[in-house]
């Protein structure tokens, strides 16, 4: 047996390469959303905040490098033990019960595959700058602001203001915030963090960071929908 | 009591099986499920049938043999309680009750309700043991246990192995079971020398039976008979972490214990 092996196939290494994956996916999730709320200070912050990461590649790369990274490990050990445990029960039960499993830990898959179909869309969407997918006709990357800095508040002002492209970001946070209030506390499970001391207070903690998470990044579509922010 | 019993019939591990419908006549609320179906059973015998296969030996919720799923919920829904142990008087007069084996990959169906569990005894021939030799009966307090030790030790120690946690399991995994059996010798003095590789050689074994994996659902510890935690599932994850941060996979895989 080798390290390699026993990480990569085995049940409980998957389980822990899901659950580091998820963790650091969880704290970008936090920070990406911080970065997000400066739309609340008005467009000089916002592009200066845009302008900064576009201009210091010794941070913006790594960040991109590593979140891939990150996200091709979860992807690809949700699907490997999710094939599994299908495999596991090949004969289904007549009557179906569910006993105790939350709602949230039985759809992790299928919350998890249509973040993962948003992810594709927002980094067209906003990071790509394709302009068909935003539905408003705009080049965003023709948007700049007076100092000649890409224009972030404008992009995300004019983005959001179709309703479709603002309803899509609110399923797909509200299903983020599904999926992370069972995988914040899972993820202490599976990496074996977890007792009867403090597990009640990190499903509490799980439940409520995705709750804020979910506030937070709805707060952004739903204003400039408002016409809040514009 | 009058009961109409839906009850999965299969003749061998190689037939297909389906589903038949029993009328349970003049059943007493004190009879356990076991007894109702032998009461079923001796109707069918009498009328020449083949009576219903199921599993029991002890039929006082210390064995865990007996292994049905009860209108979907194996045991049958009565906390910490084994079928044997369930009584009819939890059910009303005229109910229909489906009755169903255990459903995993890993158990296949031997016969009716009858189920193969023998990937459990191979995972606890991989590491469910203390190699050492045997003599003299040592002095009981020649080796302390610290108290709050032996008790978690007793808490693992209590699971049956009736293997109601796979069977409730959405992925059908063993993990409640493998984590209860790795705590309750890796707690105790005797048990932590073989620590790390019983974590790992179990796990392997569990992993080798085509059990799933862990969605920390819950499920298996409240249908456990024995209420055994999902802490230890927790416990069981970082001991196997332990393992391989101490580098100790390159150990052989240990000779079954006899
Ligand atoms: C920003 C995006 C995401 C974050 C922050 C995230 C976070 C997490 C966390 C923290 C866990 C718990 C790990 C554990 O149980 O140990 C988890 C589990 C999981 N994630 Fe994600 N995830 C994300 C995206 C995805 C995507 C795109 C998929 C799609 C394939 C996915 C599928 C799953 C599955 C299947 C599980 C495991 C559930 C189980 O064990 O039953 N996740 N995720
Ligand atoms: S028959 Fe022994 S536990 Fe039910």
């Amino acid at each position: 047996m080798n390290l390699f092996s026993l990480i990569f196939g085995s049940s409980l290494g998957k389980k822990f390469v899901m659950a580091i994956s998820g963790a650091l996916l969880f704290g970008f999730v936090v920070a990406h959303m911080l970065g997000n709320l400066q739309v609340f200070l008005g467009p000089e912050q916002l592009n200066a905040y845009g302008h900064f990461l576009q201009t210091t590649p010794e941070i913006l790369w790594p960040a991109r490098l590593g979140l891939l990274a990150m996200v091709v490990l979860h992807i690809w050990s949700a699907i490997r033990l999710s094939r599994e445990n299908k495999a596991a029960r090949p004969i289904a039960y007549a009557v179906q019960k569910t006993v105790k499993a939350s709602y949230a830990s039985r759809t992790m898959l299928m919350s998890g595959l249509i973040i993962a179909a948003f992810v594709v869309y927002h980094l067209l969407h906003f990071t790509v700058l394709m302009q068909a997918v935003n539905l408003t006709g705009q080049n965003f990357s023709a948007l700049l602001d007076v100092k000649g800095r890409h224009d972030v508040y404008r992009m995300m002002v004019i983005g959001f203001s179709h309703p479709a492209v603002a309803l899509f970001y609110l399923i797909a946070v509200g299903l983020l915030c599904l999926h992370l209030s069972h995988g914040v506390s899972s993820l202490f499970q599976s990496l074996g963090l977890k007792n009867k001391f403090y597990g009640a207070c990190l499903d509490r903690f799980a439940k409520f960071a995705s709750l804020i998470l979910f506030l937070g990044y709805a707060a952004i579509p739903s204003a400039i929908l408002l016409g809040l922010v514009k | 009591m009058n009961l109409t019993l839906r009850v999965w019939r299969q003749k061998n591990a190689h037939t297909p099986g389906e589903f038949r419908e029993y009328e349970a006549t003049g059943i007493v609320p004190d009879m356990s499920f076991l007894e109702m179906l032998d009461v079923v059973n001796e109707g069918l015998i009498a009328r020449g049938g083949e009576p219903i296969a199921f599993d029991s030996d002890c039929r006082e919720g210390i064995c865990g043999t007996c292994s049905l799923v009860i209108n979907g919920i194996p045991h049958g829904g009565q906390r910490g309680t084994t079928a044997c142990q369930l009584h009819m008087r939890h059910f009303k007069d005229g109910d229909r009750i489906t009755i169903e084996p255990w459903r995993a990959r890993a158990f296949p169906v031997l016969r009716d309700l009858v189920v193969d569990r023998s990937p459990f005894d191979r995972i606890v021939q991989s590491g469910g043991f203390v190699s050492v030799n045997t003599g003299q009966a040592v002095d009981a307090n020649c080796l302390p246990v610290p108290k709050d030790d032996s008790d978690l030790a007793m808490d693992a120690a209590q699971c049956i192995g009736c293997g109601a946690c796979v069977a409730a399991c959405k992925n059908a995994s063993a993990m409640l079971f493998v984590a209860a059996k790795v705590s309750h010798l890796n707690l105790l003095p005797q048990g932590k020398a073989e620590k790390d590789r019983r974590a790992l050689n179990m796990v392997k074994a569990m992993d080798e039976a085509g059990f799933g994996n862990c969605s920390v659902t819950g499920s298996c510890e409240a249908v456990c008979p024995k209420e055994i935690s999902l802490d230890f599932i927790a416990r069981m994850n970082r001991d196997y972490a332990a393992a391989l941060l101490k580098g100790k996979f390159h150990a052989k895989a240990q000779a079954a214990g006899g």
